[in-house]
């Protein structure tokens, strides 16, 4: 254990943070993340955490807190896309080239005024690539609290999201206003998007909100289980990256710990693979028909 | 009592009361669904017109019409999801209304479920039950027996456990109509549902649906471009084409003259070992 476990790593500060918040994040992005994976929503989850890069350099170039930056450039960019209407194909084309292509440059001059203002690459490096290691402590109770709200409201639509991901036409007919409740949910993906970009980056959180979702949707098959599954599996990899991280200042080249984004992501895909190397167990029971032989000639 | 025997005992009443009825009288009382000259118009364009029949309870009623003649149009006017350029749709006697609407149990077409979704069939059941409402269902022993009487009503009890998107497309549908069926509707809406299903599924589903109208007393209106599996089912027909509809029975309907006059062009209506061709005809 003590190769896992450095010595001091529990005793400092921000890593006690970091496992903290790391948490709230994999668990509000691993719920949200079943969602956006069987709503075929995870270009909109990318769009987001794009157009959030965006709020998180302007943030830091006016002096405020990164997380803020994200979350108001989310909302908004939430309500642009329902606005492009981001489900249709036509749409997304819009959104790729040309919204998101503005965004990003808009960030790109950000963070060049920002390296103009402070002569280091860290504000690029954190915005892009995350920072949950120099969290501030008074930012925690924000980001604890748009968690729980992010998971309440997703919570109490779970059902309804459920209905209309198996048609909306459905849904429709028994009184659900299938519009309403896709954009209260996208503002709900917004904030998980915050999160993530917060813990490891905003080019990066989209694999924090995918990627346990995916791997718990190969493993499980009720809805329960598969944001239980995607919340651990999240938990599991963002743990586990930063307490690699930790280690890492031990690894070449010596002295400097290697980006918890990488552990965090290269975790995600490893945990994602390994549900191909042994397929799961067949869930469903044979169908009737399965074993039919052929009829004699 | 156990689960399983009060389901057997309510599934034998229900048997029970179907026999005990004189043939013939399954479709009496008053009008469950009446459209009275329903129009649409969608994107300035009249979809359908004239449109007038009613249904009532226990009734078996197939839409009948060749693609895009309007029959989704028809139904989606029915659930509410259109709203009619003219004509009235009433339900029990009065306007849909969203306490009304709730009669009306709805399996929409060509549901494509990704195998990934992670909804069991019984959780497709349950949803059926509570899907449109907030928060969170807490399972309980009345919901757990109902959502196992819903599929055993459909045959579907032995894949309860299975993920709905690696089920056939026979089975599918069953599991669609049970999550129609537990919100015990008094008209179960089916849009094409025997499209791009095996024959035997096709035979299984049909047979399935009779029963229900059948036992259950509902009044089942479904939508087909083949009237053939549905033949020695159906108690009416309402067949649409260039926007109209005719309605009565089979025989009413389908013949040369009546099919023609609804087409606007030569049609031949011809029979076949008991199975109905519709084949348009010289000019």
């Amino acid at each position: 254990m003590h190769y896992l476990f450095e010595p001091g790593l529990f005793g400092s500060g921000p890593v006690r943070t970091a496992l903290l918040v790391g948490a709230v994040v994999a668990i509000t992005s691993g719920v949200i993340g079943v969602f956006t994976v069987i709503r075929g929503q995870s270009f909109a989850g990318h769009a987001l955490a794009d157009v959030a890069t965006t709020g998180g350099s302007g943030a830091f170039l006016v002096g405020l807190n990164q997380f803020w930056g994200f979350l108001v450039a989310g909302i908004v960019a939430a309500a642009m896309m329902e606005g492009i209407g981001v489900q249709r194909r036509r749409g997304r084309d819009v959104a790729t080239g040309v919204v998101l292509g503005a965004a990003l440059g808009a960030a790109a001059l950000f963070l060049y005024l920002g390296t103009l203002q402070t002569s280091t690459t860290g504000a690029s490096f954190s915005v892009l690539f995350g920072s949950i290691f120099v969290i501030s402590p008074d930012t925690v109770p924000a980001l604890v609290a748009s968690g729980i709200v992010a998971l309440v409201v997703v919570a109490v639509l779970t059902r309804v999201l459920l209905l209309t991901s198996i048609s909306p036409d459905l849904a429709r007919a028994r009184g659900v206003r299938v519009r309403t409740v896709g954009i209260v949910y996208l503002a709900a993906l917004a904030v998980s998007v915050s999160l993530a970009a917060v813990a490891i980056g905003a080019v990066l959180s989209t694999a924090l909100l995918i990627g346990p979702s995916a791997t718990a949707l190969r493993v499980t098959k009720s809805p329960g289980w598969a944001m239980v599954t995607s919340a651990l599996a999240g938990i599991a990899a963002t743990w586990l990256g930063i307490v690699l991280s930790y280690d890492s200042y031990y690894w070449p080249p010596f002295g400097h710990g290697w980006p918890v984004s990488f552990f965090v992501v290269a975790l995600v895909l490893v945990g994602y693979l390994l549900t191909y190397v042994k397929r799961p167990r067949r869930l469903a029971p044979r169908s009737p028909h399965e074993g039919a032989e052929c009829f004699p000639a | 009592m156990t689960n399983e025997a009060a389901q057997r005992s309510a599934a034998a009443q229900r048997s029970a009361a179907a026999q005990a009825m004189p043939p013939g009288a399954r479709a009496t009382g008053p009008d469950l669904l009446t459209l009275d000259d329903v129009g649409v118009r969608l994107g300035g364009r009249q979809v359908l017109c004239d449109v007038t029949f009613s249904l009532r309870k226990g009734e078996f009623t197939g839409v009948i019409g060749p693609n895009g003649a309007g029959k989704t149009t028809l139904l989606r006017v029915i659930l509410g999801l259109v709203e009619p350029s003219g004509g009235r749709v009433l339900i029990d006697g009065e306007p849909v209304n969203s306490k009304n609407k709730a009669a009306i149990g709805y399996v929409p077409q060509k549901l494509v479920i990704d195998p990934d979704m992670p909804l069991r069939a019984r959780d497709v059941v349950a949803l059926g039950l509570d899907g449109h409402r907030l928060g969170f269902a807490f399972p309980s022993r009345q919901r757990r027996e109902m959502i196992e009487a819903a599929l055993e009503d459909v045959g579907a009890a032995g894949y309860a456990n299975a993920r709905v998107g690696e089920l056939s497309g026979g089975e599918q549908q069953r599991v669609l109509i049970a999550h129609a069926l537990i919100s015990r509707p008094k008209l179960l809406l089916l849009d094409e549902p025997l499209a791009n299903l095996d024959i035997r599924s096709e035979q299984e589903i049909v047979a399935v649906l009779a029963r229900l109208a059948r036992e259950q007393q509902i009044a089942v209106l479904l939508s087909a471009h083949d009237m053939n599996p549905l033949l020695g089912v159906m108690d009416r027909i309402v067949y649409v084409a260039n926007g109209r509809v005719a309605t009565g029975s089979t025989d009413e309907v389908v013949t040369s003259e009546g099919l023609t006059r609804l087409y606007g062009h030569q049609v031949d209506v011809v029979r076949v070992q008991n199975r109905v061709l519709v084949v348009a005809g010289e000019q």
